[in-house]
């Protein structure tokens, strides 16, 4: 169970990008937190991964304070991380980063299939170098690959849907059944996209740095939808895919 | 043999023991064990320290070993190598040199290298540089090569250098006929107050030749390098050189390219990037459960891989 209490991020000294946050994410859940662009989502997702510090609050993950805890320690514990904009390294293989991801020396067949379920083919991928040779629908799929074999009990993803629109939404969305039927942990998605909200156990409305909206999805989702079925939220793109 | 130059020959080229085919093992100077085969010959030069390595037009596949290893301090190695490498051969180049020092005085390993590259002949040149020891002495290896390729002939030639040697300083001029190629991939880690420099100047001199200089390297501690490549196009040519540094602490890394084209259809490129581990870098692998020691042992690991 991951507990944010009063969570706030300032910059510049004054201004505020998150405003005292609070909320539980109860285990083995799907929680998609959504909000307008600049409402402060990446910044959170952040905060809970011990990239960026909390200017005050606390944050507890199954009761233990990890507020100081640093980015390797709370992977450690069992949070997973997909960048929203992965990072490329020269000499480093696909191979290598799930392996690093999986912790463990991995079966050929194992790392594999991991790229098998993002949709990649695994005998093309698996020994190529994360550079800039790889596309960004190539990297963000190689980066979903890599919380797969993480296999930890709090997953975030920052906008998986970025970048993949070669790729089927479905495939997508089996990826995150399968997390969470696997590894029976929570799924914390910040994404824009109808779809992903769709299938989400809870939704999260953040906006101007605050939580404006909370609940499940049959009671969020409509409110968050316009009569034409376009989300209030969505990007230009999204609205077009 | 002398269980230091065993070590070394370890290091350098993964020899255990006699390699099987051509090789030339030299000791503080010395031959410490050599074999030719049916292709290729081995003689030691008559004017000057070194040996002649005549490989027989058509030879497929053969290795040849040939490292040099300096076992002491106060050595002052200098040693002509010319290797003449027949029409059509196809061969593997295990060179590299290990110095090892135990007192206060340097040594050093001067190689010169020539390399004539018969037509259509294809070489892979593997060279790895280390240094070991307790001496405060300074190892010191300076390696000159000197290539010549006839039409159709291609070089690659990998080096490698990634600790313990004190100052090097890397000369290379090679000149290419019609349909020429060569392929420099050169890995070097500098620590301490190191000094390594490289100069790479080819000339391309025949139609649609082609070389490809590549440099990865890291900096660190109050360590220096510098990287100078210069490409002549001197007819339709491809040139592409290409300088990537990670530097750390107080180390220093200059890039220093020089590209003349010659003629309208000599086509040269420069690439150098010069910089710090990327912070996002560090950050990815440290939420994959590495600490930041290993997230940047691991981003140097694969960078000179």
């Amino acid at each position: 169970m991951l507990e944010l209490q009063n969570i706030s991020v300032c910059v510049e000294s004054s201004r505020e990008i998150l405003k005292n946050i609070n909320f539980t994410l109860d285990d083995s859940k799907f929680i998609v937190i959504t909000g307008p662009n600049g409402g402060g989502k990446s910044t959170l997702a952040k905060v809970i991964a011990g990239i960026l510090p909390p200017t005050s609050g606390k944050i507890l993950l199954d009761g233990k304070d990890i507020t100081n805890s640093s980015i390797t320690e709370r992977a450690k514990l069992g949070i997973g991380f997909a960048f929203q904009q992965p990072v490329r390294f020269k000499g480093i293989t696909v191979r290598d980063l799930i392996t690093l991801a999986a912790g463990v020396p991995l079966e050929e067949s194992q790392a594999r299939s991991y790229l098998r379920d993002v949709g990649l083919c695994a005998r093309e991928y698996i020994d190529r170098e994360v550079n800039a040779s790889l596309s960004g629908g190539e990297m963000k799929r190689i980066e979903i690959a890599m919380v797969m074999a993480r296999k930890t009990k709090l997953t975030i993803f920052d906008e998986p849907e970025a970048g993949i629109d070669l790729w089927s939404f479905q495939n997508l969305i089996n990826v995150f059944k399968q997390l969470r039927s696997e590894i029976q942990g929570t799924v914390l998605i910040i994404s824009h996209q109808e779809r992903i909200l769709d299938i989400a156990d809870e939704i999260i409305v953040l906006s101007g740095g605050e939580v404006t909206a909370r609940g499940a999805k049959n009671g969020i989702l409509p409110e968050l939808l316009r009569i034409d079925g376009e989300c209030n939220f969505c990007c230009e793109e999204a609205k077009l895919s | 043999m002398k269980g230091v130059t065993k070590k070394l020959l370890e290091l350098v080229s993964d020899l255990v023991g006699d390699p099987k085919g051509a090789f030339n093992i030299r000791e503080d100077g010395q031959c410490a064990g050599r074999q030719s085969t049916e292709n290729i010959q081995i003689n030691t030069k008559k004017d000057q320290p070194g040996i002649d390595i005549i490989v027989q037009p058509d030879t497929k596949g053969e290795t040849i070993y040939i490292p040099a290893c300096i076992t002491h301090s106060d050595v002052d190695d200098l040693v002509y190598n010319d290797f003449y490498i027949g029409d059509g051969a196809e061969v593997t180049i295990v060179a590299g040199c290990g110095v090892h020092t135990e007192g206060e005085e340097s040594s050093q390993h001067n190689g010169v290298h020539r390399f004539f590259i018969g037509k259509n002949a294809r070489v892979l040149y593997l060279e790895k540089h280390i240094g070991i020891g307790e001496g405060t002495g300074k190892r010191i290896i300076n390696p000159k090569t000197y290539v010549e390729i006839e039409d159709g002939g291609y070089m690659e030639m990998n080096s490698t250098q990634i600790e313990g040697v004190d100052s090097t300083n890397r000369f290379t001029k090679a000149a290419l006929k019609q349909r020429a190629k060569l392929v420099v991939k050169e890995k070097i880690m500098t620590h301490d107050d190191q000094t390594a420099e490289t100069n790479f100047e080819v000339d391309l001199n025949g139609e649609d030749s082609g070389a490809d200089l590549i440099s990865r390297s890291v900096a660190k501690d109050r360590s220096r390098q510098m990287f100078r490549s210069r490409i002549n196009g001197n007819t339709r040519c491809t040139g592409h050189s290409e300088c990537d540094a990670i530097i750390m602490d107080q180390g220093v890394v200059s890039a220093i390219p020089e590209l003349t084209a010659n003629h309208v259809d000599s086509a040269l490129i420069h690439e150098a990037a010069i910089g710090k581990i990327a912070g996002e870098q560090l950050i990815k692998l440290m939420t994959l459960g590495l600490t930041d020691e290993q997230a940047e042992a691991k981003i140097i690991e694969g960078f000179l891989k």
